[in-house]
């Protein structure tokens, strides 16, 4: 049976059980006089009994799907004959696709070492035991538990505690889940790297400057020498970034200040949902616009002005990243403006100051280490952005702080080394992982550090 | 006495100027919110001035003869017969007869470029949906190819561009244009077809089922999750170093780029755990995964929003902890944390990213029809256009964009809506 059946089946007992724990504690309580004589209410026996026969019938077959593969690839390969046998890790693998799909069906059987054949024939056999096997052991656990949770119903059991310490585990686990995901990143790009960092050097990686992932398959092959070296990458990305920044956090700041201040109670109420779609439109929205229509417009400018603008120069990524990212900057700015005690501006504008200059004088600075941390997430959020950068900045990597050249980005190459087919194992894939474990630790960080400003200057005036 | 007088001579000249920087420093407001709001502006009418003829497409009306000799096919049931027939043959002898004074390779080579390359398989499924039509013939509006329909588009727009057509060409179509036999009709394909190479027979449809399964995915993965981790938080957590190493992860994994999750899928999902590629099982995951923070924080300050005097009513009637939260909290904070939800999903349905690290990027022409068949989604399928040579290809892709929006305004606006109608103030 496939799992989902499985799955599938497992509910639908534990629904039958509800209904038989619910339906038993309501018989036993009739000739006692009414429900009144339970410990608890009769739904909660029935959902004692759905618990006894779905957890542990659910929780075998999430371990058996983890495990089953494993095994059964180990069992196959362990019966191959000696001289079939792999050597090392690379052609074990191979062999293990190559039974698999003549398991499959996938590639033809005619033509095959005998050995393979069974091997194939064998692994078929296992998967068909594994399955019924399976479903088996499922359906009896889950009768047994079923028949469990059943017998315990009882007018003194206390089955409402039970199912409720039950139920706070699975919001635990749920609640949990942040910290699995965020181990799962850790684990799945610092192994990657481990393995990128055996050969290529950290030192090489992080100061090399000179960045060519395509390994040289002939000796003499031009611009493929292999070298990873990532400072033009970062280059790239903090120059686009800083284009970025440049166009969001003034625009960002003054209309966050001004709707804030100035704005009255309509123009406010239509003018910052407007902006706010700004950070509802796509990146793949953005990338489109600044590479076809931002990035020739300021080429044609810059050869009207008799300079030369590379159609996929950082200031066009940059600049369309700026607006992307303005709504976020006036928004966070906004919050800590609006946060600034009506005490505070009532002082300055008393003391007969303008009301630029109690902004200027007053707000900015009461307001100064949230709009710090608001801008340094969006600047980790310009570091991090992705489709922008990969439709309408370049695929080179040049070491260059000019704006109107072409340059390209952690987050491009990541792209263009994990798109499309790969191997797992090769220099080229794995630096990708590399290049995330730095985008990652550099994000994470900003992150920490603004939010715990942000969460800081929060508490002063609340 | 001079010198007081000095003095308001001094303030009233440093009045002005400090008026003067008021009325700038307030100009500048104006600006910054002005410069937004031209670029919502400049960024919605770029989108829909470049996409909005893709609804519309051109079509030429041909005699098509279903010549069973010519197609080479005289039994409708016979599959070999189905799939070697020269169904293309159909438009080319029609549009021979039509421009007879033709001849030449080349010439007729161009001639042929007329017609999509697709057309002579719509004319198969009309057959086949009409047997009866054999060796009959009839006038119907046919599919125009790209570049014919590119040109033809341009120069009813009074600026033609003919860089991809030959002179021939352009007077044939001039010709056609005379006699009433070409015309834009609109364009059925862009909705109901998959991906093609071929602009003038690539379709949406694909991706957004792609996209609606995906999405399926997410919501019934990250909506329950996200809530009960919300429930655990605000009701039922203790305040310890745990609770607090919860509460830091899920704030860090919002702001973490979204281009990690793709990686993470990558090495887990796919690497790991063996899910196929570019299904969207795989997609929904990665997609849940970085949805759960806005939805957890979402329902997070709507449970929050909640009274305390609502628990403890319920409390005082003699609820248990758990019948305070399903039976009282939960139903009040219902329509907050739907509102996170849908929000949450608009987010999902616009990210393309992490979709790109975990195979989602592949071309697929077949319509997914299920969770664990090959798909891509709607925005993955912009960037793939928009990376696509052809010039036909700039107004699909501002038209897929269109519909992209159109999707996530309903979505933005409904969440609006909700939260309106059914927020309580307390």
């Amino acid at each position: 049976m496939q799992a989902t059946n499985i799955l599938f089946l497992i509910l639908g007992l534990g629904c039958f059980a509800f209904y038989l724990g619910r339906g038993r504690s309501l018989a036993i309580a009739k000739p006692l006089g009414g429900i009144r004589h339970l410990h608890s209410l009769p739904s909660y026996y029935g959902f004692h009994a759905a618990l006894w026969c779905a957890l542990p019938s659910l929780f075998l077959l999430s371990l058996w799907m983890i495990f089953d593969d494993l095994l059964i690839n180990s069992m196959v390969m362990d019966a191959l004959p000696a001289a079939s046998a792999p050597a090392d890790s690379a052609s074990y693998n191979l062999l293990l696709n190559k039974i698999a799909n003549l398991a499959d069906g996938i590639l033809p059987r005619s033509g095959e070492s005998a050995a393979l054949i069974t091997a194939a024939d064998q692994m078929l056999n296992y998967r068909v035991v594994s399955r019924w096997s399976l479903t088996a052991l499922i359906l009896t656990l889950s009768l047994v538990g079923m028949a469990w949770g059943w017998s315990r119903t009882a007018p003194l059991f206390r089955a409402r505690p039970v199912v409720e310490a039950v139920a706070e585990k699975i919001l635990l686990a749920c609640a949990c889940l942040a910290i699995f995901t965020t181990l799962g990143i850790v684990l799945s790009v610092l192994f990657e790297s481990i393995q990128f960092f055996r050969s290529v050097p950290a030192f090489d990686f992080i100061f090399g400057l000179d960045w060519s992932p395509q390994t040289a398959i002939r000796e003499d092959q031009v611009g493929s020498s292999g070298s990873f070296g990532a400072v033009p990458l970062f280059v790239g990305t903090l120059l686009v970034s800083a284009v970025a920044m440049v166009v969001a956090v003034p625009i960002g700041l003054m209309s966050a200040i001004f709707l804030a201040e100035y704005a009255n109670k309509t123009v406010r109420s239509y003018a910052k949902p407007a902006l706010e779609v700004l950070a509802g439109i796509p990146t793949v929205v953005y990338g489109f616009f600044a590479a076809l229509t931002v990035a020739p417009f300021l080429r044609d400018l810059g050869e009207g002005f008799g300079l030369s603008v590379s159609s996929e120069s950082a200031l066009a990524a940059g600049g369309v990243m700026g607006v992307m990212i303005i709504p976020f900057i006036s928004s966070l700015a906004d919050d800590v403006i609006t946060a600034v005690p009506q005490s505070m501006r009532d002082g300055s504008l008393a003391m007969g100051a303008t009301k630029s200059e109690t902004v200027r004088r007053v707000i900015i600075p009461a307001a100064l280490p949230g709009i710090v941390g608001g801008i340094m997430l969006a600047v980790s959020r310009a570091i991090g952005e992705t489709m922008i950068v990969v439709m309408a900045a370049g695929m080179a990597a040049k070491l260059t702080a000019n704006p109107l050249d072409s340059v390209t980005t952690v987050t491009v190459q990541i792209v263009t080394l994990l798109t499309g087919d790969q191997e797992f194992d090769s220099p080229k894939t794995l630096a990708a992982f590399a290049l995330g474990l730095m985008l990652f630790t550099v994000t994470l960080l900003l992150n920490i550090f603004a939010l715990h400003i942000v969460k800081k200057y929060r508490e002063q005036y609340e | 006495m001079s010198k007081s007088v000095d003095n308001l001579e001094k303030i009233r000249k440093s009045l002005s100027r400090r008026n003067r920087a008021e009325k700038r420093f307030r100009f500048y407001g104006v600006t910054a919110v002005l410069i937004g709001l031209a670029a919502v502006m400049l960024l919605f009418t770029d989108i829909v001035s470049k996409g909005h003829g893709a609804f519309r497409i051109a079509y030429l009306q041909l005699d098509i003869t279903y010549d069973q000799d010519l197609i080479g096919i005289d039994n409708l049931t016979d599959p070999q017969q189905l799939a070697l027939g020269n169904w293309q043959a159909m438009p080319k002898v029609s549009l021979r007869n039509q421009f007879p004074d033709v001849s030449g390779r080349k010439d007729k080579r161009s001639l042929y470029g007329l017609v999509s390359n697709g057309a002579g398989f719509d004319l198969k499924d009309r057959l086949l949906e009409n047997p009866l039509l054999l060796g009959d013939s009839e006038t119907l509006w046919v599919l125009a190819d790209d570049d014919i329909d590119t040109y033809y588009k341009s120069w009813l727009d009074g600026e033609p561009y003919d860089a991809r057509l030959t002179a021939k060409q352009v007077a044939w179509i001039h010709e056609l244009h005379d006699q009433g036999k070409i015309r834009l009709q609109f364009n059925s394909n862009l909705f109901t077809r998959g991906d093609s190479r071929e602009p003038e027979q690539a379709g949406i449809r694909g991706a957004v089922m792609g996209s609606l399964l995906t999405l399926i995915l997410t919501l019934l993965l990250s909506f329950p999750i996200g809530v009960s981790a919300a429930i655990y938080l605000e009701e039922f957590a203790p305040k310890n170093a745990w609770t607090d190493f919860i509460e830091v992860n899920i704030n860090n994994l919002a702001a973490v780029p979204s281009i990690i999750f793709g990686l993470l899928g990558l090495a887990i999902f796919i690497n790991f755990f063996h899910v196929p590629r570019s299904v969207p099982i795989v997609g929904g995951l990665v997609l849940t995964l970085m949805t759960l923070p806005t939805i957890i924080i979402t329902s997070r300050a709507a449970i929050k929003s909640v009274p305390p005097s609502i628990r403890e009513a319920a409390l005082g009637m003699g609820a248990s902890k758990y019948q305070m939260v399903l039976h009282h909290v939960l139903p009040l904070a219902l329509p907050g944390m739907l509102t996170g939800a849908i929000i949450g999903m608009a987010q999902a349905l616009g990210e393309s990213a992490p979709l790109l690290m975990i195979g989602m990027v592949a071309f697929i022409v077949d319509i997914p029809g299920g969770f664990s068949d090959p798909a891509t989604v709607l925005p993955v399928q912009i960037f793939l256009w928009a990376d696509s040579p052809e010039r036909a290809f700039i107004e699909k892709t501002s038209a897929a964009i269109m519909v992209l929006l159109s999707f996530l305004i309903i979505m933005n606006t409904s969440a609006v809506w909700l939260r309106k109608r059914l927020e309580r103030r307390w």
